[in-house]
């Protein structure tokens, strides 16, 4: 055997072992994966039904639902989509597209890098000094949507800034000289063609935000709660002043979310409850992998409407 | 909108034009060998004067003087990284969308008397009076007749008709329009390479520019598709000034009226084309077209 025929065979014997390696490590952390779904599955599935989607939590275990908890981690997601996406891409784009590369602009970079990876229960602390206390707030869904706002919002300026970062140059350049001004070419060019990654980056960081605890626990959210926000337009009860509710008035109102019902019921003895924080939890799994499934449509539909 | 500075296009008055006149003849004076004897010299549509560029501390473009005949075909050509397309990109001051550059001399846009560079002068004015066509075909990711109508949209035209009326011009005045008149909706990504590009020439024709930039148009282009974008642009200049950069010297021989040879970022020789690709003046310029270097 010559000595290449010889150094061929020990590259490939090197190919297919990295491919064996790679493909057991892969089938263990799906293996686990598989494992903690089904153990959800197999304790919570049973308790999984209409009536426990739609009551209220209870004192007893085979009473008890999320009712509140999927209304509450609705209205805590709308509050944090309508005020995390403006400013996240409004940033994106200014950090992007407008600023200029200095110390400074060099600062903020590295500060939003480095929030990322804060913990979420640091922004719980900030947010109960902040929108708790010094803004007024109370323990509001509206206090609580700005909570998990601020916690993504550095998701959504990377994932926008990335986004912007992939349209080629040579679009600019093309759509600039035809005489736009810098925000006709945002406005027209990179906004409309940078949708895809931006809403990918939305909905991964809003599958973040819903699963998160900590820092709502922080601010006081309730965790255990019998009663729905005011819906907008509805009738107030007469012992209220009567009339019908604001458009605004549920941003007001106490609230708990699915992670923090499901902490309340784990925390809880007796096998009964239990099996309410697995269901739960399978509304919580089935919630968040939605929207990643969302976001891997949009994304697989922008990538086939935009070529370059 | 930014149509303000359009006023400066108003018809001159008799005063004014005798004046320009005085201008363009000292204009051509400066070139006695190009302008002399039987060939009567065109009007000068830019006048490049003592035109240098710096990218921060590396000079580009360096002390060049080219004037532009106006409706002719102004060729620039030389070696990669003589200037020539730094010296194109001046003419709608895309440099300026880059930090650390910095320009000097002037660029005089007649018959208005503009001055491209003037710092008093809005970019974004000179890139609607002046317009470009890139190296690599860059349509938008957009419907065949969005891209066109985007230049008429961003210099403020709103009614539908005169719109699809104008980009219909363009795109017959770029030779596309039996390509493409059933299909103007679909996007232009399906388009072929050589079709994405006469796209591109009719972007930049629909707000009728009065001069279009040509930075190496057919670098990207197969033999057939780039025959047809020289035959194009031959025809343009019945309405519109050419000055086109180009890579491949039979091509600045075929399609245009004056050639300037750059070096190393200075202008070597400017003349007639057949003058310079017959006869030319100086060495450096016939080692350069003979294929000695470059």
């Amino acid at each position: 055997m010559t000595s290449i025929e010889r150094v061929i065979r020990f590259r490939r014997y090197q190919d297919i072992g990295f491919q064996v390696l790679g493909a057991s490590l892969t089938v263990i952390a799906l293996l686990v994966l598989g494992a903690l779904v089904l153990d959800l599955a197999k304790t919570g599935l049973g308790r999984l039904s209409w009536s426990f989607l739609a009551s209220f939590p209870s004192r007893k275990a085979e009473q008890a639902g999320i009712a509140s908890a999927i209304v509450g981690s609705f209205y805590v997601m709308v509050v944090t989509a309508f005020t995390a996406i403006p400013l996240g891409v409004a940033a994106g784009v200014y950090l992007e597209e407008y600023s200029r590369r200095n110390w400074f602009t060099a600062v903020i970079e590295i500060n939003i890098a480095n929030l990322a990876g804060v913990p979420s229960i640091v922004y719980g602390l900030m947010a109960l000094s902040l929108f708790v206390y010094t803004f007024g707030l109370g323990e509001s869904i509206l206090a609580g949507g700005l909570t998990l706002a601020l916690l993504i919002l550095p998701i959504v300026i990377v994932a926008t800034r990335e986004a912007l970062r992939s349209i080629p140059q040579h679009i600019r350049e093309a759509a600039y000289a035809m005489g736009a001004t810098r925000w006709q070419v945002v406005r027209y060019h990179l906004l409309p063609y940078s949708t895809g990654g931006i809403a990918t980056g939305v909905i991964i960081a809003l599958s973040r935000a819903i699963g998160e605890t900590a820092p709502l626990i922080t601010i006081g959210a309730l965790t255990f709660i019998a009663f729905l926000p005011p819906t907008p337009f509805s009738p107030r009860p007469e012992e209220d002043g009567g009339g019908l509710y604001g458009p605004f008035e549920w941003l007001d109102s106490g609230f708990t979310v699915l992670p923090i019902q499901m902490f309340n019921w784990v925390s809880r003895p007796g096998d009964a409850f239990l099996a309410n924080a697995a269901a739960a939890g399978i509304v919580l799994i089935v919630a968040t992998l939605g929207l990643n499934a969302l976001a891997i449509v949009v994304r697989n539909r922008m990538r086939r409407r935009i070529r370059w | 909108m930014v149509t303000a500075g359009l006023g400066t296009m108003d018809r001159p008055g008799a005063e004014q034009v005798e004046v320009r006149e005085a201008a363009l003849r000292e204009a051509w004076s400066a070139w006695p060998g190009v302008a002399s004897g039987r060939h009567v010299p065109p009007p000068i549509k830019a006048d490049v004067r003592s035109l240098s560029f710096w990218y921060g501390k590396v000079q580009a473009v360096k002390n060049v003087s080219i004037p532009i005949a106006d409706r002719r075909v102004t060729a620039l050509i030389g070696p990669s990284g003589c200037g020539k397309t730094t010296l194109l990109r001046c003419f709608n001051r895309m440099h300026d969308l880059y930090r650390n550059t910095r320009y000097e001399g002037q660029i005089v846009l007649h018959p208005s008397g503009t001055d491209i560079i003037d710092r008093g002068v809005n970019p974004i004015e000179m890139r609607m009076r002046i317009g470009m066509v890139f190296q690599k075909p860059n349509p938008f990711p957009k419907s065949i007749f969005e891209n066109v109508a985007f230049g008429l949209r961003m210099k403020g035209f709103r009614g539908r008709s005169e719109i699809a009326d104008r980009v219909e011009a363009a795109i017959r005045a770029a030779a596309l329009w039996d390509e493409v008149s059933d299909r103007l909706r679909k996007p232009a990504y399906d388009l072929s390479g050589g079709q994405q590009q006469r796209l591109c020439i009719a972007r930049a024709l629909a707000t009728e520019p009065e001069m279009v930039l040509f930075d190496e148009p057919t670098s990207a282009l197969d033999p057939v598709a780039t025959a047809r974008i020289e035959e194009l642009v031959q025809s343009l200049k019945e309405r519109v000034t050419v000055l086109i950069v180009t890579h491949n010297m039979q091509q600045a021989g075929r399609v245009s009226d004056f050639t300037a040879f750059m070096y190393l970022g200075e202008m070597v020789e400017f003349d007639r084309t057949e003058k310079v690709f017959q006869n030319p003046g100086k060495q450096l310029t016939e080692q350069y077209i003979s294929g000695r270097f470059g």
